[in-house]
């Protein structure tokens, strides 16, 4: 009978405490158009699988009146659960309760979670929706943030994080999910930003809106600091799901394998690329003729759309793409374009991902912006990601590879494991145009008709240099490829470097041009 | 790619021009202007806390023209060499952006 008793008392607790911050407020979290913590914990996880901790927390507040305030589970949950079935840890603010705050308690749940999420090596993903600390707490929740900054950089490279930005992240708040690997984002409901409109508008007298500081397309096109875009929470869950079902669950095992599949692709591969190296064709179209599927999950698809990163698989297995985008830019290198391939480079090398890379470019982009905004240091990355990459790295020539880029985009010199090339490949200083215009400077001049003799020389440079064989002569390139064998070269590459063993002298870290 | 440019445009890369798009943070980008030593930008944004100085006033060099409040300090800006005071563009209580012309000089 007394047990009975019990168990009641402890359903009727729980039914009250996941209220979160009550009815009222959970009205208002819907009136906004978001989603309350607990139902996108559901919405993300499994069925079922959701195992909650540390419900019962209560708060550390004693001064300014908080001791008299009841705040359900401090304004966060978490717990763990699966996602098709493979492990990780979650927290979601609770914007319900004290509106998200930060306080002690609620940054010690989150701490638990990360705690846990690295010692059983699997996925952690936080979804962030707060108000910033919890001023009532003073120190106390200054000492949350830090300790969570201190857990992301630990866990960093040991178990992929992800992180959700569905409602405010504010202040120092936005360090943690910069922190992590990948951050979604969710059109007019995400909001992340230093100092607020209100602030830069005291200081400053400047007036902005909240969405154009810091909203969602600011961080997926502008800053770069979001990863994934998407238009509604659901559509935002899927993404994680698609993503998680690519990556490894830590950097001490592979992502789970699926069936080969063909590609959905059935044409002429050679077809999507115009013979005048001028046109553009939209790179993705490659890569999608080459992967199992056709499925490529891309990543930062608005930012430095001048460079595309993603996800394929390749007879089942994850592989990370870096392509250069002649439809973009002519997809020239640049800060951005620098660091968005740098960070993914080094991610797949972290969680043991090969990196096939699709070279096209012309060069580096000109310009006094760039160079001021220092296109040496965020350039140099690149180098840096590749040479320091030992998962296997295998580079496909498809036409343009000139100058500083050639040797950036994973070419042999960085340690390429294979270095195929498409006999439209040119590799070359620079292009033909610029080369003639510096080599035959004195015959061009000379000439009775200059325009007539640049032309003649562009074309000696072109039939000289713009090929691949030159680079094929001294082995840069190991092998001129017929494009329609790419795929089945690929697969090979990769079988064969599959226990790829390249050791490098200790060092505690490398000193990246951060 | 909602917002970017989606025509074709020449783009020059050295000597040669490709076909290609831009994106709306490349047609944004600001252009270099060499700067203009006879004017006093802000170095940061903030609030014109006193101006010490009128317009014809001739001044030497390292004396105190403003005092700019930014970031809750209070900076000093110095007068960079003997010259007169053109045109004061601020009163004191205004907020300026960074990169503001303050004054010119002569």
């Amino acid at each position: 009978m007394s047990l009975k008793k019990n168990i009641l008392e402890l359903r009727k607790r729980k039914e009250k405490v996941q209220l979160g911050g009550g009815e009222k407020a959970i009205e208002k979290q819907m009136a906004m158009g978001k989603m309350t913590a607990r139902s996108r914990i559901m919405a993300l996880l499994d069925n079922e699988s959701f195992t909650e901790y540390d419900l019962f927390v209560e708060h550390e507040g004693r001064d300014f009146g908080m001791d008299k305030k009841e705040l359900h589970g401090d304004g966060v949950i978490i717990g763990t659960g699966t996602i098709y079935g493979a492990p990780v840890g979650i927290f979601a603010q609770d914007f319900t309760v004290a509106g998200g705050s930060l306080g002690l308690m609620h940054a010690r749940k989150i701490t638990k979670i990360m705690d846990h999420a690295l010692k059983m090596r699997m996925p952690l993903i936080g979804i962030n929706d707060s108000g910033g600390a919890r001023i009532q707490e003073g120190v106390n929740s200054l000492a949350g943030y830090g300790e969570i900054f201190y857990r992301n950089t630990i866990a960093s490279g040991v178990i992929p994080q992800i992180s959700v930005i569905l409602g405010p992240c504010a202040g120092g708040a936005v360090y943690s999910p910069a922190l992590t690997d990948f951050v979604f984002v969710v059109d007019q409901i995400s909001k992340m930003f230093i100092t607020g409109p209100n602030v830069i508008k005291t200081v400053l007298g400047e007036e902005i809106s909240m969405e154009e500081l810091g909203g969602a397309r600011v961080h997926a096109e502008i800053t770069g600091n979001a990863h994934f875009f998407a238009n509604s929470e659901m559509e935002c869950f899927e993404q994680i799901k698609k993503l998680i079902s690519f990556i490894p669950w830590s950097n001490t095992v592979r992502a789970k394998v699926f069936p080969p599949k063909e590609p959905k692709f059935k044409g002429n591969i050679e077809d999507i690329i115009p013979s005048d190296p001028k046109q553009p064709y939209d790179v993705r179209d490659v890569i999608k003729a080459i992967v199992d599927d056709s499925d490529f999950l891309e990543i930062q698809e608005l930012f430095a759309a001048n460079i595309v990163i993603g996800f394929g698989r390749m007879n089942g297995q994850t592989t990370g793409f870096v392509a250069n985008q002649p439809l973009v830019l002519a997809g020239v290198l640049d800060c951005d374009s620098s660091d968005k391939a740098a960070r993914f480079i080094r991610f797949c090398n972290a969680f043991n991902i090969p990196i096939i890379t699709l070279e096209d470019m012309p060069g580096y982009l000109p310009g006094v912006d760039q160079e001021h905004a220092g296109v040496i240091r965020h350039g140099a990355k690149v180098l840096y990601a590749y040479s320091e990459a030992t998962v296997p790295k295998i580079t496909v020539i498809l036409r343009k590879a000139y100058g500083g880029g050639y040797i950036a985009m994973n070419s042999r010199h960085l340690g390429a494991d294979f270095m195929f090339a498409w006999p439209t490949a040119e590799i070359a200083v620079m292009g033909p145009e610029g080369a003639a215009n510096i080599i035959f400077k004195k015959e061009i001049e000379e000439a009775e008709d200059p325009d007539k003799m640049r032309q003649i020389k562009v074309q000696e440079y072109v039939e000289r240099f713009a090929n691949p064989y030159v680079a094929a002569a001294k082995g840069y390139v190991d092998s001129v490829i017929e494009p329609s064998e790419t795929r089945s070269l690929l697969l090979h590459a990769i079988e064969v470097s599959s226990h790829k063993d390249d050791q490098r002298p200790f060092k505690k870290h490398g000193i990246p041009p951060f | 790619m909602s917002k970017q440019k989606h025509e074709l445009v020449d783009f020059a890369v050295t000597a040669r021009k490709y076909k290609t798009k831009l994106t709306k943070k490349f047609i944004n980008r600001k252009f270099y202007v060499d700067p203009n030593p006879f004017e006093i930008e802000s170095h940061i944004p903030g609030t014109i806390i006193s101006l010490k100085v009128k317009e014809g006033d001739s001044v030497k060099e390292g004396k105190v023209i403003l005092i700019l409040e930014a970031m809750k300090m209070m900076n000093k800006v110095l007068m960079p060499f003997d010259g007169t005071i053109k045109k004061i563009q601020v009163t004191e209580g205004q907020k300026v952006p960074k990169g503001f012309i303050m004054i010119e000089l002569e």
